[in-house]
């Protein structure tokens, strides 16, 4: 479980979240929501740590994470995955060194253990036979997955995924997004993604929390969600004429 | 996140020399694993080091040939022994030669390599992902190329003498400057073995530099592609500056 108290963090005296208080669960896909600059983002870099926040508190479990030194916050780390826009996969590095890469820096695993590993994560990712490619020469649908490969190779407690779909087909995305709520499960672990992506809702939202504007405006599960009153929900949620139409057809019928 | 003040030079020189200081803390702790640090140090030196060996015999070579036939044109003089135009390229390419201009080249060619390196890996989240798996990324990134830096420019100061007072001979002979056995008196002619020590601690204080201000500037970038682009300029000019003004702090201390 992760749970945050009143944060407030600002950047050059502009306030980007606004005492924003919420818990998200174990073994659950929580997923954060809103418009690009609504402080989705930094919401998640800063629950992550990676930025300070000004005011506030961040609970992983019982350990208030916030107030760790910089040697408790590195030893932490060790239990989270995290899952970039950009898949964040390094560049000089095969798939298999990328997946290998928190092995080799954090267990003591011999050479063919860390390989039996690596493919074991890539199988559950469902990549082989591309163990020996760089990041560049593979798709980014296969960059996703590698990066998500590379998360999970630790078995961590908590898994963060920034915006697991953007630049993704439909098609892609879907399966990224199952992949996700699937490892989530299988792990038991507590996950926090950060979207846009209205599909990704519907496939795995056990529970959303809406950022509007810096603040938390609402919170629920995907089947609350089409229900909602909010305004400012219902304009995000019915943004695109597609959705607008789905509406006015569930409306009318 | 990063923000500079450029607005005020006087605040905006302390924060940088701040920050560089508190970087290279990171860069000295304690690596999280010694073998994971010594395989990157190796590849490393073949990247910094090795690679950088053909532009530098090159250069180093036609540097030593047209020392040798300017020091010839300025000692155009029946009065002055022939050997001199030997012992005057042998000067200017140990003492100045193989460490500055050098370390000058190296900052072109390794400073925005290094810039333009862990910049990249800053905008695509690279460093982030690093940081968040609880790796010490300025000591990952950083302390692996400072080593194989500082271990490796000796070497290639050595080669520059090495290739340069070759080349100096060459084109003595080639053009008729200088005969063979003057140019070798010449460059044995009242030989100070410091200067050579000299050039080669010179050339580890320019590694250092060069290295980490171009980490330096690479790993504080923000944005996109346009400012990896202008960190990897600002590195290879201030660590220019750098090594000019470094130069003259280390000549006035080693050889007054």
């Amino acid at each position: 479980m992760i749970e945050v108290k009143n944060i407030y963090k600002s950047f050059d005296n502009t306030p980007v979240l606004k005492d924003i208080s919420v818990v998200f669960e174990k073994g659950k896909t929580n997923l954060i929501i809103g418009q690009s600059g609504s402080g989705k983002t930094v919401l998640l870099k800063s629950i992550v740590g990676l930025h300070e926040i000004d005011n506030g508190s961040v609970f992983y479990d019982d350990v208030v994470f916030n107030k760790l030194d910089f040697k408790e916050k590195k030893e932490m780390r060790k239990q989270i995955g995290m899952l970039f826009q950009g898949g964040a996969l390094f560049d000089s590095s095969t798939v298999e060194e990328n997946v290998m890469y928190p092995l080799d820096m954090f267990t003591q695993m011999s050479l063919s253990e860390k390989r039996d590993r690596a493919n074991e994560c890539l199988k559950r990712v469902n990549i082989e036979n591309a163990n020996k490619l760089f990041p560049a020469e593979i798709s980014g649908g296969m960059q996703k997955r590698v990066a998500i490969a590379r998360a999970i190779a630790l078995n961590p407690k908590y898994l963060f995924c920034d915006e697991p779909n953007s630049g993704l087909d439909p098609r892609t995305a879907i399966v990224i997004d199952n992949l996700i709520k699937e490892i989530t499960e299988e792990y038991n672990m507590t996950t926090i993604v950060n979207t846009h992506d209205m599909n990704s809702v519907m496939e795995i939202g056990d529970k959303v929390v809406f950022i509007y504007h810096g603040e938390k405006w609402w919170e629920g599960t995907k089947e609350e969600i089409f229900d909602t009153t909010n305004i400012e929900l219902n304009e995000f949620i019915f943004a695109s004429p597609l959705s607008q139409k789905i509406r006015d057809l569930k409306n009318s019928n | 996140m990063y923000v500079c003040h450029q607005n005020n030079l006087f605040m905006g020189l302390f924060y940088h020399i701040g920050r560089y200081f508190i970087l290279l803390r990171r860069v000295f702790a304690k690596p999280e694993k010694h073998i994971v640090y010594y395989k990157e140090t190796l590849k490393e030196i073949q990247k910094l080091g090795i690679n950088s060996m053909g532009i530098i015999a090159i250069i180093s070579f036609f540097m030593g040939a047209v020392i040798t036939i300017q020091t010839a044109y300025n000692t155009e003089n029946p009065l002055l022994p022939t050997y001199l135009i030997g012992l005057g390229a042998r000067d200017s390419i140990l003492l100045e030669f193989s460490s500055t201009i050098v370390a000058l080249i190296l900052a072109g060619k390794v400073g925005s390599n290094i810039a333009s390196e862990i910049g990249t890996m800053r905008v695509t989240e690279q460093i982030d992902a690093l940081e968040i798996m609880g790796v010490n990324s300025a000591s990952f990134l950083i302390l692996p190329k400072l080593v194989a830096s500082v271990f490796f420019a000796p070497f290639l100061a050595l080669l520059s003498m090495i290739v340069g007072i070759t080349g100096g001979w060459l084109a003595g002979i080639a053009s008729g400057v200088v005969t063979t056995p003057n140019y070798i008196y010449g460059i044995q002619y009242a030989f100070i073995p410091f200067y050579i020590t000299y050039a080669l601690i010179k050339i580890v204080v320019f590694a250092f530099l060069i290295t980490t201000i171009s980490a330096y500037h690479g790993y504080y970038s923000y944005g996109g592609s346009l400012e990896v682009g202008r960190s990897s300029t600002k590195a290879v000019v201030h660590s220019s500056i750098f090594i000019l003004l470094f130069n003259l702090i280390l000549t006035q201390l080693l050889l007054s």
